[in-house]
């Protein structure tokens, strides 16, 4: 029942949104090109659908997204989890994580082309250092909220070292980094598409700087929207992965996140 | 004697960084095979004595040994169990079984059979599979302690493990301690604040006083087990224990005036 009154909100809020769009677009004071009309960007969309340009782009920026998130999930999960328990380590480090984490990955630009060229590297590299930093440093304070008990429980039984690490303080720390890797999914595929557009001859960035360079404002929001639909699916597929964790690992869900 | 404790006093600092004393010398030696119950108010250090002789704490002063060694660390010839039950959400029944097994080179096949085993012992045959979370209180805590004896431990240490649960699983798991541990000869010190849960259990009791933190009498129970709550000589050793605490309300008293 809920669900279907959800529904109903979801659907109320898009037609709102096309009406008042198309109602700015019945007023004439927009050209064409500043401000297509609803019809048009489905048109475009539907073309889009159909030469197969959107199936083969998606795939791509897929492609690179994966690579690159995983990539950087990897290497900042087994870095947090060393780091987490390296108090000393990571004060050292803290100071250069802390600078370096707020400067925006195009920023690296043009050193990311100088060292790794073009194709389908810089949007990978983007990426990469999008998702690292939050998971990184979700995952370290992960490891220091785990709860006393599970490592009393490891002493006793004898777990140490290695064991310890992937037996229980991984496990015990998973839920807060699967929250972490949600927040990183959702900043990382931000960048991609900014990723494409400065570094790609293909891809869903790619193709509204194509669009934009043959004027088509159409293509261009049909883009947009396609960027949106699929980063917003990404999020749910995680958000599911992050309930069903929840759930195993026994955390009372959240309500209405 | 199979566990000694000498002239074993314990300090922590303040938040003023001030010495404060928790358990102020206290001798005590215990058989192979008893079953101690330390019982006494909130904040009169049983805990911490538990965590000392546990190799969870260190001592301040004096010292313990168990089997002639002393006890400075923690080592799976003596398990805890915690009021929280420290199971591991994310693994089922069974694996949470297992885990002291995994560090002590047993094959699998074998970790399986000695934890199915245990399962059955605690009478949770058919939970194998659930997870933690699916679990009542009553039935975590049979895990937890099918999961210390699986490791066959010399001591087991028990800090208020039955304080969470409803007063009717309360008796039932006193009931099924007391039968365990009569099959299994274990050396049990078991902390607990309920002074019937202590005369049920217990071959002797410590009763402790706080400020500082000491044994103020030593009560045997010289009944048979299984024991009767309401027979005459369970109540006289149970009014027995109140008086003790009754008397130190007196002195308060006196103090005040």
């Amino acid at each position: 029942m809920t669900k279907i009154k959800n529904l109903i909100y979801v659907a109320a809020g898009l037609a709102i949104l096309v009406i008042l769009w198309e109602a700015v677009v019945l007023t004439g004071r927009y050209e064409a090109s500043l401000l297509p009309s609803p019809l048009d960007v489905l048109k475009a969309a539907v073309q889009l659908i159909k030469n197969g340009t959107l199936f083969s782009d998606i795939k791509v920026s897929l492609y690179r997204f994966i690579i690159g998130y995983s990539s950087a999930v990897t290497l900042a999960v087994i870095l947090g989890l060393v780091l987490g328990r390296l108090t000393r380590t990571w004060k050292i480090i803290d100071p250069i994580v802390q600078v370096l984490r707020p400067v925006s990955p195009i920023a690296w630009f043009p050193f990311i082309v100088l060292w790794f060229g073009i194709g389908d590297m810089p949007a990978i590299v983007i990426i990469f250092i999008a998702a690292f930093y939050p998971v990184l440093l979700s995952t370290i304070s992960a490891v220091k909220k785990v709860d006393e008990i599970y490592l009393k429980v490891a002493r006793d039984f004898g777990i140490r070292k290695t064991n310890l690490l992937t037996r229980i303080i991984f496990p015990a720390s998973f839920p807060y980094i699967a929250n972490g890797l949600h927040i990183a999914l959702g900043s990382a595929w931000v960048f991609l598409v900014a990723g494409e557009m400065v570094g790609a001859q293909s891809g869903l960035g790619y193709l509204i700087i194509d669009a934009r360079n043959s004027l088509r404002s159409d293509m261009v929001l049909a883009g947009i929207i396609f960027i949106g639909i699929s980063g917003l699916l990404l999020d749910r597929a995680i958000r599911f992965f992050e309930k069903r964790v929840e759930k195993r690992w026994g955390i009372v869900s959240r309500e209405g996140i | 004697m199979f566990i000694q404790i000498k002239n074993v006093s314990k300090e922590y600092p303040d938040t003023n960084n001030n010495a404060v004393q928790v358990l102020k010398s206290i001798d005590l030696d215990i058989e192979a095979g008893e079953f101690i119950c330390l019982l006494g108010p909130s904040g009169c250090g049983k805990t911490t004595l538990l965590n000392l002789i546990a190799g969870f704490e260190k001592v301040t002063s004096g010292e313990i040994t168990i089997n002639g060694k002393l006890a400075v660390e923690a080592s799976s010839k003596h398990i805890t169990i915690f009021q929280n039950y420290g199971l591991l959400p994310w693994r089922s029944v069974q694996k949470n079984v297992e885990l002291g097994l995994e560090t002590k080179d047993r094959s699998k096949s074998e970790r399986k059979r000695i934890a199915g085993d245990f399962i059955e012992l605690v009478g949770l045959k058919q939970y194998a599979r659930h997870y933690p979370s699916q679990l009542s209180g009553g039935m975590q805590q049979r895990v937890a302690i099918a999961r210390a004896l699986a490791v066959d431990p010399e001591i087991i240490f028990m800090d208020e493990p039955f304080g969470a649960l409803d007063a009717m699983t309360r008796i039932n798991m006193q009931d099924e301690i007391s039968n365990i541990w009569q099959k299994k000869k274990k050396t049990i010190i078991f902390v607990t604040h309920d002074i019937e849960e202590a005369v049920f259990l217990a071959d002797r009791i410590l009763v402790m006083s706080p400020n500082p933190g000491r044994i103020k009498s030593v009560i045997k129970v010289p009944i048979a087990r299984k024991r009767d709550r309401t027979h005459p000589d369970f109540l006289k050793i149970r009014n027995k224990i109140f008086e003790e605490f009754e008397m130190k309300e007196k002195e308060k008293i006196e103090y005040y005036l």
